[in-house]
């Protein structure tokens, strides 16, 4: 048992080292891919070698197989000289012999003696230059028919039948074959022929070894080899060394595009001779000039605009001065003055405002269109600055006759804020809500969870037109042209409590609903740079369908419970759940109602 | 100083103003107000008239010809502690600090109201009521309120009458933190909040005069997220 239990374990642990050794693999893989994927050498090198080599096995095979050819052409053709000088030998050999002598076998003999040992006086037949060979004598009988001896000498079982069936029918004929000799098998041609002596046909066949043909191959095959190889490894250096010609310039371009981009304007490419890489270095430092260019051009018309919003400013705001304070004589001292003037001295007061205001949210609206717009961060408790805006909208809330409730947390809400773009955000949210209220109610709510804060301004107003959730941040936009405007904003107040939300990171979104009121959501991250991603507070009010008004400790204005009372329409799912919005999508708005304009 | 507020004696202020129309309106304005007021066209003339005149209280413009007004506040604050307030045309941060940081106690943007105008400047002319032979200590400093003289180890520091307010108001109540809203109600008289810019930047002048080492302070402390408090005394 325990041997198949310790069979077992092994079993296993080959298979965690598989896993292991296939996790691997799959790393060098991703690894090779990613080699691959990046490096233009080692695509160019390997695609370069991959073709070579195709091309040189290609060559060589060819190669070899031309060669092959033309030896056996050479020793064949040797072959059938020296068989035919052999021939001519052994006819002479044997031409006197009786066929029916009993010397025969003694005179074949004879014959392949002479042939394998050519006459040293050199008086014999020329030898052809084939080399070594063996001869078969094969005594094929007598012409008229009976049975030859069938005498014969040499090892004729080597000669293959094919060819001994062609030479009895009396052609001259070759092959090559593979015959045993010893342990080992050689290749030989075998040339075969009949020799006429004396009526009898005889056969001869000559066996050359095919071995030093053999030899010859094999060492230009493996010339062949190691040439190949020697030529891919060379090809693959000069490979990677061209390529590298082209992709040092290449990485180079890249690093200077890559710290251009950066910022580095100044950054140029260096130009060597006139070939493409020069060109495309050229392009580059053009390109790089031109948009060093712009961006300087750029940076100019910003630095103007800058110039120019406080020059606007100095030029507009001192002969203002003088405007302003002599209105302010003249208001004083109005009892002094005759009837008719008092409205038109006090129309010019108001006038001025308006018109101070209008010139000092221009100004901020430019500085913000010139990106110059500064945030002065400070760790402020939220609800310091909720009271500021308060404070200073006291008088518009008076004057409208407006309510104001405010519900917020009894602990601290630190945020690192700017505590005066945030206090004119909420002036803002808030005297837009008196302006709009029709002097209801306006409820004011301070949430924050760990990462956010959120300030909701809530009237019960005219409320918004479907798709004018977006339109209220625009600049100057009314939303009723008809309506009388109680503090006469300047018409820019919500354009730049957006920008100043976006300066935080934080997002400014509006809901509102015709006849029901408009609610403004100010959210804002508690550390700056953080990326919002929800709320603490819903920016849709919990509005009742039909039952009664929701028991939110935030009084709910009766009108606006009639208004649910008579909706005969369910409210939006989309509407009331904002935080499945897309974040920037409800940067400004949330989704708007359809079919409710 | 004090004796500006006296009845019967006019205050005199002296207007640094290069637009001639600008400067007659704000003398009427002022003298309607019951100030006494002199008018200086241009930045180099502003120092020579500071010092013939001693006016009460210099009324600041920030863009002059000839003469930049951080130049005239830095000239007039290295010889004088007379309360500056600047008016100026730009209400950029930093505009408005640069400006505090030369010297000026207050500012005030372009077009002022009259009314406004006239109660800083009040404000500024107005002191702490001295109480008889009061002494006060915060950190290591010792505060002669009446004599308006503060010392470390018997050694006088310098300050300007707002600088000298501020130590005041802030040594009078050692256990309370003061944020920067009720600072600027008492000490600069704003009814209602202001620019907390006007703190932080007196603050810091203030902490360059007296703290040994201002990035460390020890005299006037920073409570993160509220505003200041005295150090330990």
């Amino acid at each position: 048992m325990s041997r198949r239990f310790s069979g077992q374990s092994a079993v296993t642990a080959l298979a965690g080292r598989a896993t292991e050794a296939s996790a691997t693999a799959s790393e060098l893989t991703t690894a090779a891919g990613t080699v691959w994927r990046r490096s233009l050498k080692v695509r160019v090198v390997s695609s370069t070698v991959a073709l070579s080599s195709t091309v040189v096995l290609v060559l060589g095979m060819v190669l070899q197989a031309q060669l092959a050819q033309r030896l056996i052409e050479n020793k064949t053709q040797a072959a059938l000289l020296q068989a035919d000088n052999s021939r001519v030998l052994v006819e002479s050999e044997l031409g006197s012999v009786d066929p029916t002598s009993a010397s025969l076998g003694a005179r074949l003999t004879t014959a392949i003696d002479r042939l394998t040992n050519p006459d040293p006086t050199g008086s014999g037949p020329a030898t052809a230059n084939a080399g070594a060979f063996e001869p078969v004598l094969v005594d094929g009988g007598g012409p008229s028919g009976e049975a030859g001896t069938g005498q014969k000498i040499g090892p004729l079982d080597d000669v293959p039948a094919v060819l001994q069936s062609a030479v009895e029918r009396g052609a001259l004929a070759h092959k090559i074959t593979t015959v045993p000799r010893g342990s080992a098998a050689v290749t030989m041609l075998v040339v075969g022929m009949p020799v006429a002596s004396a009526g009898r046909t005889m056969q001869l066949y000559l066996l050359f070894p095919l071995t030093a043909e053999q030899r010859t191959l094999t060492l230009v095959q493996s010339t062949l080899v190691v040439g190949g190889v020697v030529l891919l490894i060379l090809i693959a250096g000069i490979a990677s060394l061209v390529t590298r010609q082209v992709v040092v310039p290449i990485r180079q371009a890249a690093e200077v595009a890559e710290r251009f981009a950066d910022g580095h304007l100044d950054e140029r490419m260096p130009v060597v001779g006139e070939d493409d890489i020069a060109r495309l270095g050229t392009s580059f430092n053009e390109m790089a000039a031109s948009i060093q260019r712009q961006i300087r051009q750029l940076e100019e018309f910003g630095e103007l605009q800058r110039g120019f919003t406080s020059d606007v400013s100095h030029e507009l705001r001192t002969p203002l001065t003088t405007v302003r304070m002599a209105a302010d004589l003249l208001y004083d001292s109005r009892d002094k003055l005759h009837p008719v003037l008092h409205r038109p001295t006090e129309l010019l007061v108001r006038e001025l405002d308006r018109f101070e205001l209008l010139l000092a949210d221009l100004l901020e609206i430019s500085r913000v269109d010139a990106g110059v717009a500064e945030l002065h961060l400070e760790p402020v408790d939220v609800r310091t600055t909720v009271a500021a805006a308060v404070a200073s909208v006291r008088a518009v809330a008076d004057r409208t006759g407006t309510q104001l409730e405010l519900k917020q947390p009894d602990e601290e809400v630190e945020a690192e804020i700017d505590p005066r773009r945030v206090e004119r955000i909420v002036r803002n949210l808030l005297t837009n809500a008196f302006d709009h209220g029709e002097g209801r109610p306006v409820q004011m709510t301070v949430a924050a969870d760990d990462h956010a804060v959120a300030v909701l301004v809530r009237d019960h107003g005219v409320g918004l037109q479907s798709g004018q959730q977006e339109l209220v941040f625009n600049r100057f936009w009314r939303g009723d042209p008809s309506r009388d405007r109680r503090t006469g904003g300047t018409g820019l107040g919500l354009s730049i409590s957006l920008e100043d939300a976006r300066l935080h990171g934080g997002w400014l979104q509006a809901w509102g609903r015709p006849g029901q009121g408009s609610a403004f959501r100010l959210t804002l991250p508690r550390r700056h740079g953080d990326e919002l991603t929800s709320s603490p507070l819903p920016l849709t009010p919990d509005i009742p369908l039909r039952s009664a008004p929701a028991s939110d400790s935030a009084a709910v204005d009766p009108v606006v419970a009639a208004h649910a009372l008579v909706d005969p329409e369910p409210v939006d799912p989309k509407v009331s759940d904002p935080e499945v919005a897309d974040p920037a999508a409800a940067d400004t708005a949330v989704p708007a109602e359809p079919g409710r304009s | 100083m004090c004796n500006a507020t006296m009845v019967g004696m006019a205050a005199r202020v002296l207007v640094v103003e290069d637009d001639p129309a600008a400067a007659e309106m704000l003398s009427i304005a002022l003298r309607q107000a019951g100030f006494e007021t002199a008018v200086v066209s241009e930045g180099p003339k502003a120092m020579p008239a500071m010092r013939e005149l001693k006016p009460d209280l210099v009324l600041l413009d920030l863009m002059l010809p000839g003469m930049s007004g951080i130049d005239v506040c830095r000239a007039i604050r290295a010889e004088s502690g007379v309360p500056i307030v600047m008016l100026t045309a730009k209400s950029d941060t930093v505009d408005v600090v640069l400006g505090l940081e030369s010297g000026a106690d207050d500012y005030m943007i372009k077009p002022p109201k009259t009314q406004e105008l006239v109660a800083r400047l009040r404000a500024r002319l107005r002191r702490i009521d001295p109480e008889p032979a009061e002494r006060l200590t915060i950190g290591d400093l010792t505060i002669d309120v009446p004599g308006h003289q503060v010392s470390r180890d018997e050694t006088p520091i310098s300050l300007t009458p707002l600088e000298f307010d501020l130590l005041v108001a802030l040594a009078r109540k050692p256990r309370q933190v003061f944020t920067r809203e009720v600072l600027l109600e008492q000490v600069w008289g704003y009814q209602h909040a202001a620019d907390t810019r006007l703190v932080n930047v007196h603050v810091q002048r203030l902490r360059s005069k007296i703290e040994r080492d201002p990035e460390h302070p020890e005299v006037v402390l920073t409570v993160r997220g509220v505003g200041y408090k005295a150090g330990p005394s």
